[in-house]
């Protein structure tokens, strides 16, 4: 009966959605009051029955419910608590249901913190935001309904959750990103506001600039949560695989980039208006796009749902109209879009545009490799695959250009700068750059090598660079302290993020280079050298999980003979499946991983195993850290909330006039 | 020519240049890098010359699989049941590789006709085939009754 609430849940949650999508809107466009008084209520409408939804999913799940088909795939009775909790998201049905929650939680949101926008918009925007919960609803219904009993006869044990996903990256990464990707819907949905209203000024870039920069610094968690996630659970020392699933999120977080710079031009500036529009549809595209590939059973990968062929057609469905739509949308309205003021050759301006231009080259370089398998396969029925050189050969390059120009970039001036200006602000940047990446190898490595210099120099680029700005902009006021007190959040923002790329260039590239592997067999008592590290196989023994058995060997590692620590990679396998798994050991150090991924034991009592040294790999993650912070920091800048706390004022001076008496609250 | 001219030809002509960098990298990029996909039919029938890259897919012939006790070196015979092809790889093999199962190879064929692997993937889930090894299983004409696993809907 229970899981049957979840499925009705499900349809009012729909019926509301399709309210939303239709009432506010069609009020905006006549103005009446009323039905564009209805988005917020409704908005918080859909999320409650969305929660109660994906709450009784979490219930079957927790209480072992197997006669729901959706639980007995993905559960076991056997199967830790915390993972019964979070199997919700761990098959096609119940991640669309976290998909479409997320999005709820986005609309209420929206639905709070908008007090500062015009009812018109606002309105707007839910009500888009509405149409697109309306077709994932719909699509769940109709395609892939999470609360889908088997009868009559359900089993009396589930199939178990896969192994690789019993682990604290599977309880982080989904959400997390489809929490970032979704938030690209939220800015869509601004695009699509202004697009339909035809306010395309400064205002509407400010309104949705915080808006993108949280659900790209989330999206940016996400992505590196992944790649954390791939790096100590799969078990190949990797952290990036150019995989056809781990892509689309790449080039939404491309586009978004391109989105968040382009946005901060046209609030400053009121250029490239229609540029950022499109950017915005892009970006959500990216995320749809993300969506149809892992759904749609069109590609063999770690995260591919394999699906039946009706959930292909109905997401393309989607994405067709959806995309469509929009750009029709964007086409009738693009040429009404007039820039506010110029700008010269050589300006904050084409700094911007550089980069956007760079970031959707990238963009669409990928979105080439990731889709031209499957549309060769379509055409000429051939099965092809294009690996990680493709990626690299065009990425590597582009991401370099980039780096270039980010230490130019923000120090220079918008609408007009000076070469020569530029030049006596970055000379000795440069200087100390190229100083700081040929000695600092000669010094550490006792040895030259292009590529450690070539990441040195760029990575000092961007940090100097940003010292040199920072510094710049600092000297003229009475002390250095004061003059940090003087700058704003939105720019402490992007320096922590540009600062965030330099660590994790030096994390990519450096891990990338000087990473050593050696795949051995070892006996007990044998050792192998890697490095300065010597890794003796001391023991093995069998174990016993809650709901897997295996074996764990049990490594020490020594650097010039001296014992440093104790790794234990283990071998598990699963019992209700059958699956069997890699447990990897991992010394994680700021400059140096230590990886012991464990093979089978042969015949001879031997294990077959492969050690890695990884220098700076951590600073990848690092790295993706400082950006979300960055992207955080600036979405929190003092401009933003002035806005809410002047709306406030307003509000209280007119109750402080009813209420005598009370005190007035501080905005936080 | 006048100021807000010469800017948009700038800009045009920053973007294009930014673009054809692109296509011609994309492309020179594309062309070095795509592996072609071939079932053990076609790599038996001589179809592939030696020397160049390509994945190989099938199913992982029974009772075929002999590692080195010495070494990481592996050989087994990957199969579409109408042709066989031998496979060597130094290495540690992924967790699902088994006999019976899907597997997918990328490398070299050698002059004996031996398939120098350096990257062996196996299907990631129980019941999951990659779509390569069905299409090379569907190709060779092998009852899907008999040998293959069922695709089945679910992941």
């Amino acid at each position: 009966m229970i899981p049957e609430l979840g499925s009705f849940s499900l349809i009012l949650a729909l019926c509301l959605c399709g309210m939303l999508g239709t009432l506010p809107l069609y009020g905006a466009h006549a103005g009446n009051q009323v039905w564009m008084n209805l988005a917020r209520p409704l908005s918080a409408g859909i999320f409650v029955f969305l929660a109660i939804s994906i709450s009784i999913l979490a219930y079957a799940f927790v209480t072992d419910d197997f006669s729901v088909q959706f639980v007995a795939q993905h559960s076991n009775s056997l199967l830790p608590m915390r993972y019964k909790f979070t199997a919700v998201w761990g098959g096609h049905e119940g991640s669309f249901l976290l998909w479409t929650f997320m999005l709820a939680g986005w609309m209420l949101a929206v639905a709070i913190y908008s007090k500062s926008m015009p009812l018109d918009f606002v309105a707007r925007v839910l009500g888009v935001l509405g149409l697109l919960a309306f077709s994932y609803i719909l699509f769940m219904l109709a395609t892939s309904n999470p609360f889908d009993r088997i009868v009559p006869l359900p089993p009396s044990d589930g199939a178990d959750l896969n192994s690789a996903l019993q682990d604290i990256g599977f309880i982080l990464h989904p959400p997390t990103l489809y929490m970032g990707y979704v938030g690209f819907s939220v800015v869509f949905a601004f695009a699509i506001a202004a697009l339909l209203s035809g306010r395309m000024d400064a205002a509407w870039a400010r309104w949705s600039r915080p808006w993108a920069n949280v659900a790209w610094a989330i999206l940016t968690i996400g992505i590196a949560l992944g790649s954390w996630w791939a790096y100590y659970e799969l078990g190949w020392g990797g952290w990036w695989a150019w995989d056809p699933v781990e892509n689309p999120p790449l080039i939404t977080w491309l586009f978004g980039t391109a989105l968040i710079h382009s946005l901060a031009t046209t609030e400053k500036r009121g250029v490239f208006k229609s540029w950022t529009v499109l950017l915005a549809i892009l970006a959500f595209s990216g995320s749809l796009l993300g969506t149809f590939i892992t759904r749609s059973g069109l590609l063999t990968s770690v995260h591919a749902f394999a699906s039946d062929p009706d959930r292909g057609f109905f997401i393309l469905g989607i994405l067709g109209i959806a995309i469509g739509g929009s750009l029709l949308l964007f086409a009738l309205r693009a040429p009404m879009m007039k820039s506010d003021s110029g700008f010269e050759l050589v300006s904050r301006e084409m700094f911007l545009l550089a980069n956007n231009v760079i970031l959707v080259v990238a963009a669409a370089s990928v979105f080439l490799g990731t889709l031209f398998p499957m549309v060769y396969q379509a055409i000429t029925g051939g099965l092809i695959s294009i690996g990680p050189p493709y990626f690299n050969a065009i990425f590597v390059p582009l991401m370099m250009l980039l780096v270039v120009m980010l230490g130019i970039g923000p120090i220079s001036r918008w609408k007009k700068t000076s070469v020569g200006f530029l030049v006596s602000q970055l000379s000795r940047v440069l200087v100390f750059s190229l100083v700081l990446g040929v000695a600092l190898p000669l010094i550490v490595l006792f040895g030259f090598s292009l590529a450690a210099t070539v990441t040195l120099i760029l990575a000092a680029w961007i940090v100097l660079g940003i010292a040199a700005d920072i510094r710049a902009k600092t000297a003229n006021k009475e002390s250095f302290g004061k003059g940090l007190r003087g700058l704003s959040y939105s720019y402490f923002g992007m320096q922590f993020a540009h600062f965030g790329i330099a660590v994790m260039l030096v994390g990519v590239s450096l891990t990338s280079y000087f990473s050593i592997e050696r795949s051995v067999l070892l006996d007990a008592g044998d050792q192998v050298e890697l490095g300065e590290y010597e890794f003796t196989l001391v023991s093995s023994e069998r174990i016993n999980g809650p709901n897997y058995v295996g074996d764990a060997v049990t490594i020490n590692v020594s650097r010039d003979g001296e014992m440093m620590m104790t790794l234990v990679p283990e071998r598990r396998l699963y019992i209700a499946s059958g699956t069997p798994s890699t447990e990897m050991a991992i010394d994680a150090g700021f400059f140096r991983d230590l990886f012991i991924t464990l093979g089978e034991q042969r015949d001879s009592g031997a294990w077959s195993m492969t050690v890695y040294v990884k220098p700076f790999v951590r600073w990848i993650w690092l790295g993706a850290i400082f950006m979300a912070l960055g992207a955080t920091l600036a979405a929190t800048d003092k401009r933003y909330r002035r806005l809410r706390v002047r709306q406030k004022e307003k509000k209280q001076s007119n109750s402080i006039t009813a209420q005598l008496g009370s005190t007035p609250q501080v905005e936080t | 020519m006048k100021p807000h001219r010469r800017k948009r030809l700038g800009i045009i002509v920053f973007i294009a240049m930014g673009l054809s960098l692109a296509i011609g990298l994309t492309l020179f990029a594309l062309r070095q890098n795509i592996n072609m996909f071939y079932t053990p039919t076609q790599v038996a029938g001589g179809e592939v010359s030696s020397g160049v890259n390509f994945r190989i897919g099938g199913m992982v012939k029974e009772g075929s699989i002999a590692e080195a006790q010495d070494s990481l070196m592996v050989q087994f015979v990957t199969t579409d049941y109408v042709s066989d092809v031998p496979v060597r790889y130094e290495g540690i093999l992924p967790d699902l590789f088994r006999e019976g199962q899907g597997v997918v190879a990328e490398g070299q064929i050698d002059a004996n006709g031996v398939f120098q692997a350096s990257k062996v993937l196996a299907k990631h889930d129980e019941n999951y085939m990659s779509a390569e090894v069905k299409a090379a299983l569907d190709a060779a004409g092998a009852s899907s009754e008999n040998h293959a696993l069922p695709v089945q809907p679910e992941s």
